[in-house]
This record gives C-alpha cells, structure tokens and sequence, in this order.
C-alpha cells in the first residue's frame, strides 16, 4: 500500500502513522448531553466496509497529517489531503 | 433429525476398516432452512458453532440454525494460529480464559472429535528488568486466579530454546513467564468438531447463507432476510467476527469496534524445531511448529482498518526481523504461505458477550486477535445468555455498555486506540 501524500509524492505505507477515522469532531465538554457526547466521540465508530476518510502521519517524511480516502475492502486510496487548520479535511 | 455421524472409536474403526470404510456418514448434514426457529446465530466461526453445541446440550434447545454466509471454518477459526493460553493481566480475562482452557482439556473427549489439543507451554521471552517485572507481576495474577505461571531463568530457557540469541547486543534473553498448560489446538478441528457434535444434537448447519436483514418489530427480533430467504427467529444471536459491525448495523446497533487486518504465515516443513509457543519480548513475533513441521508464525496487526482478509509488506518486514533477532537459525527460512482474516478490534481490547436492548437479540464480538482461545467458554456463556436472557459471572465483565460506564478492560492500558492494543 503506498499513500501519494501532496508534500512528498507516493511514499510505502510504513512511512506513516495511522490513527483512525476523520472528521470526528470534538463535543463541547459544557454541554448538557457531554457525557454521552464523549462516548460516542471516544468509542463509537462506524467501521464501513467501503469508502473510510481517515487520518494518517507522514512520520517518516514531511510530518504532516494527511486525511486519506480508503476503501477498506480493497486498500486503494482514492484522495490523500492535507488536513486543514480546524482539522477538517 | 437426519442420521447421526457415526462415533469415532476403536470399535468403529476396526469394523470400518472390514467393511470397506463404507459405512461412514457425513460429519454433518446439509439441511435445507426451515421457516422458523427457536434460536437463529449468525455468523459459523468458532464461536457460532460451540454457541449452538451448547444450547441443545447444556439447556436443551436444539431447535437452532446456525447461518454461515461461506462454507464453514472461511472466517477466522480456519484462520488463526491456533494459539490457547490463560496469561491475561486482569482477573476478569484470567478467570474467562481460564475457563476456556480448563474446557479446551476435555474437548476431544466432550466432542469425540480429534481437536489435536496440545499442551506444549506458551513462553514470554524477556529482555530487561523491567519486562521482568512486568512478568512477574502477570505471574502472581494468574496464580491468584488459579491459572499456571512459571518464572523461568535464563538456564532453563537455555535448555528448552538453545539455538535463540541469548546475547543478542540489544534484546538479550534474561528468562522468561512460562504457562506449561497453555499450547495449541488444531483449529479446523475445533469447527468441524462443534459442528458435527452440534449437528447430532438437531441444530441446523445451513453454509452459504448471507444474512442480509434483521427483522425487528415492537422492539423485538423476528427474524433474518438471507440469500436464502426468511429465516424466523425467537432469539438471534451474532457471532460474526470480523463483520460483527455491519451485521449489527441491520439491527441499527452501533458499535466500540474497528475492523483490522492480522496477517499469519506458515514455513516450509523441517524436523522437530521449536518444541513450544514462543513469544518475542522486544518486538512482535510469535511462533509455534505444526505437526507438519511448518513454522506457524505471525506477529502485530496492520493497524488501519481492513476487510480485506490480506495485509501489506512493512508487517511481513517488521515478522521477519523480529524472527530472525530471537531466531538467527531462521534466516534462510522459506515462507510458504500467508494470509490475512478480519479482526474486531474493541476500544479497550477486550470482548463483548452481551444483550442489546432489542428483545432476544444478542451480541458476541469483539475478540480482537485473540477468541479462537476463547471459543469453548464462549460458545458456553453465550448458550447461557441466550437461554436465560441472564449473564453468567464470567460475562458480566464484558457488557456492551462498560464503555459507556467507564468500566472497561484495558489489558494493556493502550486507551481508546484499537491498533495499540
Ligand atoms: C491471522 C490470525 C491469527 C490469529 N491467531 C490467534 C491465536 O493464535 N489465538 C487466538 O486465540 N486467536 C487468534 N486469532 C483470533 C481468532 O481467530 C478469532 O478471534 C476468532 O476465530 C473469532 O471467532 P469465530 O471463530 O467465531 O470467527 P469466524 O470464524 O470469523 O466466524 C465468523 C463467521 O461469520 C460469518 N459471517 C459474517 N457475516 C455474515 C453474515 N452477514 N451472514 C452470515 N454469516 C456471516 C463469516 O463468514 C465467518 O465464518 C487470530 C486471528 C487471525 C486472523
Ligand atoms: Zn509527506
């Protein structure tokens, strides 16, 4: 698996750190639903077979995050961006 | 009920082998499914099957189907490196795992199947003193649950492992936890095994049969859709594995599970070798030798998500090197075969056998790398919790909603991040 990242161009997977889905957005830890916010921020995934946007580390190259577009039943890379300031892709 | 398998003895064998071997019946049938039954399980991996064996032989119902959506033992039972061990760190794992061992003493017996229990020793190799004492303090926890535990010396690994490198300039060997009880056991054996024994009781083995939709009414299971039509169902009980997300999503269940790919490998045959179940300390290998004399080895999970039942090459890379540190002897080695198999990781690592909050539907999952070990006491406690709709002690650890409650079982105190664990 080789991941094109927009700095460095297509590097081997092992150059980068996966840490899971994208765009899961922090909840306001002062709201009234926090407890079962945070929950479902921490724990819950929906684990697609399919199409998966989620964040890997170039750790072994420009040391930026990229927010990759995955299919999980096949491994091929559809989009590999840089995430943005907010964390959005 | 159809004809029973015949018994496997001496009896049978003898007078088998005067008639010709013509009298063997299939190991089990190949019914068509009913309209309805008491008890559907989705999902005829390890734990499916025993689940199912247990429901007519411990509480006596035996109207069940058990619906595969390949043929049976394609999931990760045919899969794993049939590794079985009680070495956890928590006491809820130790005691469940435990149980499972103790089960997996008296299968071939229980099930007059085969299952090529072998209780060869698992060892932890350590390199440093603090794995020392991270050893030791696991020892005295599995002792304290009642489980096996053995510190050994360097010396005496010596003795059972001389060709590792034991001076290895950065992983030296310094000795290692032993558990002489735990060991391997043929994991084919155990599918077949259950489903024979299970089949003999009345259940219903239907292969080839996706499950495609649950049917839910007023907040209760009525049924699955398949690709080979309605199945109804008093209770359903899921115990798919890998696919343990998706098949939960038909009941509008959303879970603490990732799915990850691990990846195996089996060697070209040499003589007797490796005697036990051997663990790397300093990086992630592990190995044992089959009866073939093929090394069956593996090591960490990719660690993204994964359908795809095969991995990449840095975790082959990364098997290799940790092989050949604590095996030198291995490095002109040939593979000869490896695969991958879906796993669901859980946020903390731990399973979940548990109700869902829709009536007389039930959860087995999340087992991670690590539930061919579990699958006896498993199969047990989830018959259990089908039947009475009540826990017994050995699952209640492993609700679904420890998350949510804070209570949940790191193992390894990784935190919330499947990969780690
Ligand atoms: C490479 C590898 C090595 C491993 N090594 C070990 C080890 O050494 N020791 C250990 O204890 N554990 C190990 N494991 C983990 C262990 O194999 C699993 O945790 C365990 O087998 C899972 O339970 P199971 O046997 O019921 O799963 P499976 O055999 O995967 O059964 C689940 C079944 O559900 C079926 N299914 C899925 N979706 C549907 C549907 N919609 N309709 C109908 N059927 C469906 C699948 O086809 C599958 O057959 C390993 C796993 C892998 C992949
Ligand atoms: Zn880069």
């Amino acid at each position: 698996m080789r991941i094109k990242c927009p700095y460095c161009g297509e590097r081997d997977a092992a150059e980068f750190t996966y840490l899971g889905a994208a765009d899961l957005v922090r909840p306001d830890a002062a709201a009234k639903d926090a407890a079962s916010a945070f929950y479902e921020y921490v724990y819950i995934r929906d684990n697609p077979a399919g199409p998966h946007a989620e964040l890997w580390y170039h750790a072994g190259g420009c040391r930026s995050w990229l927010r990759v577009v995955r299919d999980t039943r096949t491994h091929a890379i559809a989009s590999a961006e840089l995430v943005k300031r907010d964390g959005t892709g | 009920m159809g004809p029973r398998s015949l018994r496997y003895s001496l009896f049978n064998l003898v007078s088998q082998t005067f008639a010709g071997n013509r009298g063997w019946t299939p190991a089990w049938r190949k019914p068509a499914p009913k309209p309805a039954y008491d008890v559907v399980i989705v999902g005829g991996g390890g734990h499916g099957l025993a689940t199912a064996y247990y429901l007519a032989k411990q509480h006596g119902i035996s109207n069940v189907a058990v619906v595969e959506k390949g043929y049976l033992g394609s999931g990760n039972v045919g899969r794993n490196t049939t590794i079985v061990r009680s070495n956890y760190l928590l006491p809820e794992n130790i005691a469940f795992y435990e149980r499972s061992l103790k089960l997996w003493e008296g299968l071939a017996q229980e099930l007059n199947f085969n299952t090529m229990v072998s209780q060869r020793g698992v060892i932890n190799v350590y390199h440093s003193d603090p794995q020392r004492n991270a050893y030791v303090r696991r020892g005295n926890a599995m002792r304290l649950s009642g489980a096996d535990a053995e510190l050994l010396s360097r010396d005496q690994v010596r003795e059972l492992l001389p060709f590792a490198d034991f001076d290895n300039a950065r992983f030296p060997i310094r000795g290692a936890l032993m558990q002489r009880r735990g060991g391997t056991v043929r994991h084919d054996a155990v599918a077949w095994g259950y489903a024979r024994a299970a089949d003999a009781q009345g259940v219903d083995i239907i292969e080839n049969c996706e499950v495609t939709g649950i049917s839910i009414e007023q907040g209760r299971v009525r049924g699955v859709q398949t690709t080979r039509g309605f199945i109804g169902a008093g209770k359903l009980g899921l115990a798919v594995a890998g696919n343990s997300s998706h098949v939960a999503a038909l009941a509008g269940l959303r879970l603490p599970i990732e799915s990850h790919v691990i990846q195996a490998f089996v060697s070209e045959g040499l003589k007797p070798l490796i005697d036990n179940v051997v663990t790397f300390g300093a990086g992630h290998f592990y190995v044992s030798q089959s009866d073939k004399g093929g090394l069956v080895f593996g090591g960490d999970l990719d660690g993204y998500n994964s359908y795809a039942q095969r991995g990449n090459l840095p975790v082959v890379e990364d098997v290799a090197e940790g092989a050949c540190a604590l095996f030198p002897n291995l490095a002109r080695l040939r593979i000869l075969r490896n695969w991958g198999g879906i796993i669901d990781m859980t946020m903390d690592g731990s399973p979940i056998i548990d109700k869902t909050g829709i009536g007389g539907l039930y959860f087995n999952g999340g087992w991670c790398y690590g539930g061919f070990k579990a699958t006896p006491a498993s199969g047990a406690s989830f018959a259990h919790l089908i039947a009475k709709d009540e826990p017994d002690a050995l699952i209640r650890p492993f609700r679904l909603d420890r998350f949510a409650r804070g209570a949940i079982l790191d193992e390894k105190g990784m935190g919330a991040q499947p990969n780690l664990h």
